[in-house]
């Protein structure tokens, strides 16, 4: 059955022009100076140390980390209950709810975020509902709650579907079981249905946490100009400062940073000791 | 214990579609504000709408959004699914590393991508525009047709295609004739997935495009800086294209299934 084989070549070439010179590009004016003219074409590990060794930048990587800290927090323990309440329902509810939680991502992001600007403004439909009941008003625009809701709205259906996939894939005898054996419904939920759903806890970690840290237009829409992330400083590096050799470099700091949380993630995955409380 | 339970999911469950369809019903209901005020809602009226299909650039904006993200399914549903029939034909070291790279453009964080591609046709001299937005938009969809055509190829049966070729069919035939149509509800998720991609891109195309070429996400970022009721109207034209496609797409087989049944 080779007829179909040379079928691949051509993605092979399309590929290495388009997804790996482009990454290699990136190494290459991370680790260089004057890469736009031969002659002037050096080695260097300067960028990494103006990053490391500004006050500013590195404000900045720590402001992009707690924030996307922050969102997967908030997600896994919204995402969780949520995912529980449609893994217990009928076949016929797990679908309908699916569905509906998977229909906004297939909306613009950039519209649906755009959207909290109404509701999030200081006479806006947020503060006029807490108003009702006699709390507020809040000033929310411009704030790192507005920041963090942003991405918590957009990032959460994630963390919803990943945890659900995992309670759904679970054995029921377990649970019937564990209550044969004289387990109240708290025992077993900590032993049996979490250590169960840890995985896609763990996944969903993952697919919320990489989008939260390289995000850069939900802090520009929801923070304001002055809400700088860490993506905010790679665009401008690009589209405003033309500084592509530091902005390459600002890129990779990030990309190796997301690597180790999924290298972790993925450890406590595998690891026995940590995920054994389940026996 | 157990009704007490559906209560609590119900609520639960009430309180998530509040959180997710209150902002898009907002700007649906703000797109007919009378008013230039988010907040408060003064009487219906379509001057935005007006505004809208008056202003050339979101005309145009709306023009390249379709245009590309119809050109980027069609071209990345062919490429992915000819990449994918070659792909599960090949020896297992080439199909690691491909399905490695593949998976490059879906894990990196978007911006990085968009950032190596921006460097990329800087390097090689092509002027950003329709042209380089285009190439972008096949680039990140493709993979995505791969990964969804490449598990329908692998419960084929291999000797389908081995016994059309023996029956005397040219491997065009036996490939459009009996794989193609085997894999089907593969490369329709696919070309659906692309099509969305491609409509609803935004950090990627920010950063490879120029020239005046603006879709719809970039347009709507950069006119976000001021309160523009305009945004509404186009959003909410985004949200009902993308329902309507999403609709036409669930609803089609459901319908089919129904009537073949029927019979």
């Amino acid at each position: 059955m080779r007829q179909f084989r040379s079928m691949i070549y051509p993605y092979v070439l399309w590929i290495a022009i388009m997804i790996v010179v482009p990454m290699l590009l990136i190494l290459l004016y991370a680790f260089t100076k004057g890469a736009n003219d031969v002659a002037t074409f050096r080695f260097t590990l300067e960028h990494f140390g103006r990053f490391f060794s500004d006050a500013v930048f590195l404000d900045v990587l720590k402001r992009s980390l707690v924030i996307a800290i922050w969102t997967t927090i908030v997600c896994v323990f919204l995402g969780y209950p949520i995912a529980y309440a449609i893994a217990t329902g009928s076949e016929k509810s797990k679908i309908f709810w699916i569905l509906m939680i998977t229909l906004p991502t297939w909306i613009n992001m950039l519209v649906r975020t755009y959207a909290w600007v109404g509701i999030l403004q200081d006479d806006g439909l947020l503060n006029k509902f807490l108003g009702l009941f006699g709390i507020g008003p809040f000033h929310m625009m411009y704030t790192t709650f507005a920041v963090v809701l942003g991405m918590v709205y957009n990032f959460i259906p994630f963390m919803i579907l990943q945890i659900h996939t995992s309670l759904a894939k679970m054995d029921k005898s377990f649970l019937e079981a564990a209550s044969d054996l004289g387990a109240n419904r708290v025992q077993s939920f900590l032993r049996i249905t979490l250590p169960l759903s840890l995985p896609g806890v763990l996944s969903g970690i993952t697919l919320v946490f990489l989008p939260a840290v390289s995000s850069f237009f939900i802090p520009k829409l929801l923070g304001g100009g002055q809400y700088v992330l860490i993506g905010n400083v790679i665009e401008t590096q690009f589209l405003t400062s033309g500084d592509w050799n530091f902005g390459s470099a600002i890129s990779l700091i990030m990309a190796i940073i997301i690597m180790l949380s999924m290298y972790l993630t993925r450890k406590v995955d595998t690891d026995p000791a940590a995920n054994g409380r389940g026996e | 214990m157990k009704k007490k339970k559906r209560i609590g999911a119900k609520i639960i469950l009430g309180l998530t579609t509040l959180f997710f369809y209150l902002p898009i019903l907002y700007i649906i209901v703000f797109s007919f504000n009378n008013s230039r005020s988010l907040t408060k809602f003064s009487g219906f009226s379509l001057r935005w709408y007006e505004k809208m299909f008056a202003d050339s650039n979101m005309m145009n904006a709306i023009v390249y959004t379709i245009v590309i993200a119809l050109l980027a399914t069609v071209i990345s549903t062919i490429v992915g699914t000819l990449a994918a029939i070659g792909l599960s034909r090949s020896r297992r070291v080439l199909k690691n590393v491909v399905e490695q790279i593949n998976n490059l453009p879906i894990m990196n964080p978007e911006i990085v991508t968009a950032i190596g591609l921006l460097m990329f046709f800087s390097a090689i001299g092509v002027e950003k525009g329709f042209l380089t937005l285009l190439l972008a938009h096949i680039m990140f969809c493709t993979p995505y047709v791969i990964l969804s055509v490449s598990p329908k190829l692998r419960s084929l049966d291999p000797n389908l295609a081995d016994a059309a070729l023996d029956l005397g069919a040219t491997p065009f035939q036996a490939l459009t004739k009996v794989i193609v149509p085997q894999i089907m509800p593969g490369i329709i998720s696919g070309a659906l997935i692309a099509f969305t991609m491609s409509f609803d891109d935004f950090i990627i195309s920010y950063f490879v495009t120029g020239n005046g070429v603006n879709n719809i996400s970039i347009l709507v970022y950069t006119m976000s800086k001021r309160i523009n009721p305009s945004i509404n109207a186009l959003s909410t034209l985004v949200i009902l294209l993308i329902t309507l496609v999403l609709i036409v797409v669930n609803v089609v087989p459901i319908m089919k299934e129904k009537r073949r049944k029927r019979i």
